[in-house]
């Protein structure tokens, strides 16, 4: 068994939230680098080439990425001989987005659903837990901005659906969403379980490097299927036309119960932002 | 890709005929910040028949909350935010003689008709461009509704502010053209 005081995790998530939100992961930069060479518009061009420089001032510490600093969603893989000491884990978390985006000047952009009043502090996040072999413990904070995750959607399909149905779902949604989502995005695909395991395949898709295939050969030729269709939609770079409208569709599937087709889509814009640690 | 044209709020009659869908534009000068929670009590004070906060006769709205300022800075990352929320507000304030709003994405078609009907237009900024939009701000200063916090109404003072002309005053849209250009048949 191991023994982890849980300041040690809120000194964590609080870093993690701050470097999230200042550092573009390098796959997502990389994977906007070659989006800028293939793009065949010239407003799209410019809108790339802005994207990329503005990566590079969020990096030297002028600003976050984006003034939309998102919601904490958190990923929390506990190793199953760990033990936490010195308090409640729940409120070490709490207290790591606090801190976070209280330090490095990050947008607090929770509120009451209904008053809209500021919480002040972008408590609460949302954590997921996931209870693994082992002791250590990995954890991922993804903020996630307002704008790519209202384009999102959960719907039931029939099973007579189909692969195509969810096809078809896919391409739509995105064609809807148009500018709103801030294009190049990425799109995650949950197929899975019930209504919301599927939500969270989709979440959770997002989180796998940008481009990377689903291991399963047919789910990665499902994905560029996906990917192809959305890009011959025009929508481009924020919406203003052009070829790249998708960086990447990450699909992920689980068996689902005999009468359902549950199928989540989940949009992330080009500020694909997660951070991770092992503890 | 088209000349860039600079403009200087506030805006004129003219300055707002000369704009097509696609122009490049660098705005200098005085602008404003809201976003939903701001909109939803200036049209509120309208309805009560109070003042609002500025005087919107030839002014820029430009929809974003930004993050707070780092130590030596005016403000923090201030990139535009999705504007449909501001359906049901914009066509009262253009109504009044607001010349341009800046934001990302679609607005309703009430809006683009309000753009020709009224001489105004909507610009887009590059979403997730936070940081590099943040230089071009120059001054920043809450006027109003402090208590709504990133949500409050800024008064900003920006240089060669970098935006796109997605609607114009004469039924002119960069989305529909763009994405018609660009679309593949299948
Ligand atoms: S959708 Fe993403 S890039 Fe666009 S404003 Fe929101 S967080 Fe920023």
């Amino acid at each position: 068994m191991r023994v982890i005081d849980v300041s040690e995790i809120t000194e964590a998530i609080a870093k993690l939230c701050i470097e999230a939100n200042y550092n573009l992961p390098d796959d997502v930069y990389e994977a906007l680098k070659e989006a800028y060479e293939k793009e065949k518009s010239p407003v799209g061009k410019a809108v790339l080439s802005m994207i990329l420089e503005n990566a590079e001032l969020a990096k030297q510490g002028i600003a976050p990425i984006c003034q939309d600093c998102g919601l904490a969603v958190i990923f929390m893989e506990i190793g199953q001989d760990v033990h936490f000491t010195g308090g409640s884990l729940k409120e070490a978390i709490y207290e790591g987005v606090r801190k976070g985006y209280k330090e490095g000047y990050l947008r607090k952009s929770t509120c009451h659903p209904f008053t809209r009043a500021n919480v002040g502090d972008n408590t609460p996040p949302v954590i997921h837990y996931d209870i693994v072999p082992g002791d250590k413990v990995r954890i991922v904070v993804a903020p996630k901005g307002g704008g790519s995750e209202n384009m999102s959607m959960v719907t039931m399909l029939k099973p007579a659906d189909g692969l195509e149905g969810v096809i078809e779902t896919v391409v739509n949604r995105v064609k809807e969403a148009g500018g709103n989502p801030c294009p190049p995005i990425i799109v995650g695909v949950g197929v899975g379980g019930t209504f919301e395991r599927s939500a969270f395949l989709a979440k959770k898709a997002l989180l796998r490097p940008v481009g990377k295939p689903n291991p399963d050969v047919e789910l990665a030729k499902v994905e560029k299927e996906i990917l192809e269709r959305i890009n011959k939609l025009g929508i481009g770079p924020m919406g203003w036309g052009g070829t790249v409208t998708a960086l990447a569709v990450h699909f992920e599937m689980e068996p689902v119960h005999i009468a359902s087709l549950p199928c989540a889509i989940n949009i992330n814009c080009h500020v694909a932002r997660h951070k991770e640690i092992i503890i | 890709m088209s000349e860039v044209i600079r403009l200087t709020t506030p805006l004129t009659d003219e300055d707002i005929l000369k704009l097509k869908a696609g122009d490049n534009v660098l705005i200098t000068g005085v602008i404003y910040t809201g976003r939903d929670a701001a909109h939803k009590r200036m049209i509120e004070a309208l309805e009560k028949g109070e003042e609002l906060p500025f005087d919107v006769k030839g002014q820029v709205i430009y929809y974003v909350g930004p993050s707070p300022a780092r130590p030596g800075r005016p403000v923090g990352a201030a990139g535009p935010t999705t504007s449909y929320r501001m359906n049901p507000y914009a066509p009262k304030l253009i109504a009044l003689g607001l010349k341009g709003m800046i934001g990302k994405g679609k607005m309703s078609d009430e809006v683009k008709e309000c753009c020709q009907k009224y001489k105004a237009v909507y610009f887009g900024a590059v979403g997730g461009c936070g940081a590099l939009l943040s230089q071009r701000i120059k001054k920043a200063e809450v006027i109003a509704y402090e208590d709504l916090g990133p949500e409050a109404v800024r008064r900003l003072e920006v240089e060669d502010f970098p935006v796109i002309v997605v609607y114009d005053a004469h039924g002119g849209d960069l989305e529909e053209m763009g994405v018609k250009q660009y679309r593949v048949e299948e």
